[in-house]
């Protein structure tokens, strides 16, 4: 959002309806209110929408103070200061669900992340227009369609009674679900993930490609670099900042792992390996009524998944690049 | 710059083609199930790439009636009030943000951009929802959601992009804010408003931890409930489809799922340009 601030007159000369102002007279923010009423008409819904939906409910982490009881209410639990915290902390069942949760996400940012770069690298070499449009449209499909379906999907084809078991036993091997092996449940969601969204995720890297200058790539092939060390010191460097942005958007939702595609699986595999903290909030609190303790755990993800945004931006920035947010940017 | 090799380009081109199988091959195998007879069914096993009698009998058993309508149903209602009420906010909001000299803008840009660092989660959402009386209520699959804060920026950005002029001219015609909006701003913006549109609406179509969350009563169920009650718990189709059966049970499910899948396929092919020049100015901004 560049500069449409100056490009527009700050106090609006030109009114039909109004004669225009004298220059240097600044309103006073009443008059603003009063000449934007429309405006800010228009965007109540959505401020409301924000404040409730989304500030309002911070105030329910009282709970993670409480021994809530549902029919007592926020106002008339008991007060508990911090023992739901000893106790989560003494919880084995929340220890293991953090350490699945760090698992699946290290697996994801290794086997996962790399994957769409890959992709728009090969896409971009592609020299006909019609073929990598083609390519694209059929990528891009899977990631509207919700995860329900995708997990059916892996299901019916790896699943016991799938394609990939019958095709183990016709050819004399013994039979294999994965879709219930906890030891493969990480691999099993890295793969649902990649045929979801490594797609949708060459979008920004192709476009990052598009705005590499193109003489880079004569001049390196006129100083005799070959397709590999263009590649290398032309495309990949050209790419780094986009790369850092997604690696701190990554790094920020580290504790939420896929959390539908997790729900729908979690039984298949049993907790032990299928437990998450996205998870274990729901099962432990909505289901089991704890309320209290389950909210300490959304506590905890909450704040530190914003801290660890924060961080990495800052440290982005540290290191010269843009990161997310921009200071004296709106 | 050499010409590129020939092995390299074959290696290239398998790729490309493994790539393209991968995503095709699961939808084509259950829009394969879903038109197969029975005799389809038991010769080639669970899945049928390609059915030598088709038959519309799987279709047929599920437009009987039954809960798997209803739940079509369901998931078409919520869909479409659903993004209708989130377009109608997202565009007020937008435009009302567009102007920088409106006053407070700034500050109610930040409330929004602020969720998407945090996020309470699970159990403040599900307590609020309550306490708002929304419990069992179709709203509960539409208010929580209702405005993105990406699309925000995403159509906020496109608003600020368009041609100063154009709002100057409408000024000295003695248009209105309001005016500008439906007159000017919105017939330029219907690209983008449509990939926004795809977004919410998709996500609407596949909600299901929602419905899980808040709707207690399997009556008001969408589409994605029934389905994981059908297909990934197994729990049998008897009395989910009103009359007998007509196809084998795998071809009902997969129609079901083929259900599930059309409407995004269909509206797909129409959004998809625009996709690249939607995500990318969310992303530049975060």
């Amino acid at each position: 959002m560049t500069d449409t601030a100056t490009r527009r007159p700050p106090a609006r000369a030109v009114t039909a309806s109004k004669p225009a102002r004298p220059a240097g007279r600044r309103l006073t923010l009443w008059q603003r209110v009063k000449r934007d009423k429309v405006m800010l008409l228009l965007t109540l819904p959505g401020l409301l929408y924000f404040l409730v939906f989304h500030y309002v409910p911070v105030l329910g982490f009282m709970v993670a103070f409480q021994d809530y009881e549902p029919y007592l209410g926020f106002m008339h639990s008991p007060w508990t200061g911090l023992d739901n915290f000893t106790a989560i902390l003494d919880d084995p069942k929340f220890w293991s669900a953090l350490g699945n949760t760090l698992l699946i996400a290290g697996i994801q940012l290794v086997f996962f992340f790399p994957l769409p770069i890959a992709l728009a690298l090969l896409l971009n070499s592609v020299m006909s227009d019609k073929i990598r449009r083609f390519v694209q449209s059929v990528v891009y499909l899977p990631h509207f369609i919700g995860w329900v379906i995708i997990v059916s999907l892996f299901q019916q084809i790896l699943g016991g009674a799938g394609v990939v078991p019958d095709l183990l036993d016709s050819m004399g091997l013994p039979r294999y679900d994965m879709t219930t092996d906890p030891d493969a449940f990480p691999w099993l969601l890295t793969l649902q993930l990649l045929w979801k969204d490594a797609g949708w995720g060459t979008i920004i890297i192709l476009a990052a490609l598009l705005s590499i200058d193109r003489g880079l790539y004569e001049a390196a092939a006129i100083d005799g670099a070959r397709a590999w060390r263009r590649l290398w010191h032309v495309t990949l460097p050209g790419i780094v900042p986009v790369i850092i942005l997604l690696l701190i958007l990554n790094l920020g939702m580290v504790l939420s792992v896929g959390f539908e595609q997790i729900l729908l699986q979690r039984d298949a595999v049993g907790p032990d390996a299928g437990e998450v903290l996205d998870t274990y909030v729901y099962y432990h609190g909505v289901r089991d009524g704890q309320w209290g303790t389950a909210s300490v755990v959304g506590l905890i993800k909450a704040l530190v998944g914003t801290a660890l945004v924060l961080g990495a931006n800052k440290f982005a920035h540290r290191l010269g690049h843009e990161g997310v947010y921009r200071r004296g940017d709106s | 710059m050499e010409k590129p090799s020939v092995p390299g380009q074959l290696l290239k081109g398998l790729a490309l083609v493994l790539v393209v199988a991968a995503v095709m091959y699961p939808l084509l195998t259950v829009i394969g199930t879903s038109l197969a007879s029975q005799s389809d069914v038991l010769k080639q096993g669970g899945l049928v790439l390609w059915p030598e009698h088709p038959t519309l009998d799987a279709y047929r058993t599920v437009f009987q009636g039954g809960v798997v309508l209803r739940a079509l149903m369901v998931s078409l209602l919520i869909t479409m009030v659903g993004t209708i009420a989130s377009l109608l906010a997202t565009i007020g909001m937008a435009y009302g943000l567009s102007r920088r000299d409106v006053p407070f803008s700034r500050f109610i840009l930040m409330t929004a951009l602020f969720t998407m660092l945090f996020n309470p989660g699970i159990i403040p959402n599900f307590l609020l929802v309550k306490e708002l009386g929304l419990y069992n209520t179709f709203a509960a699959l539409v208010l929580p959601v209702l405005v993105s804060a990406f699309n925000l920026v995403v159509l906020r950005a496109f608003f600020m992009n368009l041609p100063q002029e154009l709002y100057d001219a409408a000024k000295v015609d003695g248009a209105g804010d309001f005016r500008v909006l439906l007159r000017i701003v919105l017939p330029l913006s219907k690209a983008v408003i449509a990939v926004i549109s795809l977004f919410y609406a998709v996500t609407y179509w596949n909600a299901f931890f929602n419905a899980l969350l808040y709707l207690d009563d399997a009556e008001k169920w969408p589409l994605p409930m029934v389905l994981r009650t059908f297909v990934l718990q197994g729990r049998s189709l008897d009395g989910a489809v009103a009359g007998e059966a007509l196809a084998p049970q795998q071809s009902v499910l997969m129609a079901v799922l083929v259900i599930a899948v059309v409407p995004i396929l269909l509206v797909y092919p129409f959004l998809q340009r625009y996709f690249t020049k939607g995500v990318l100015t969310g992303a530049v901004k975060g």
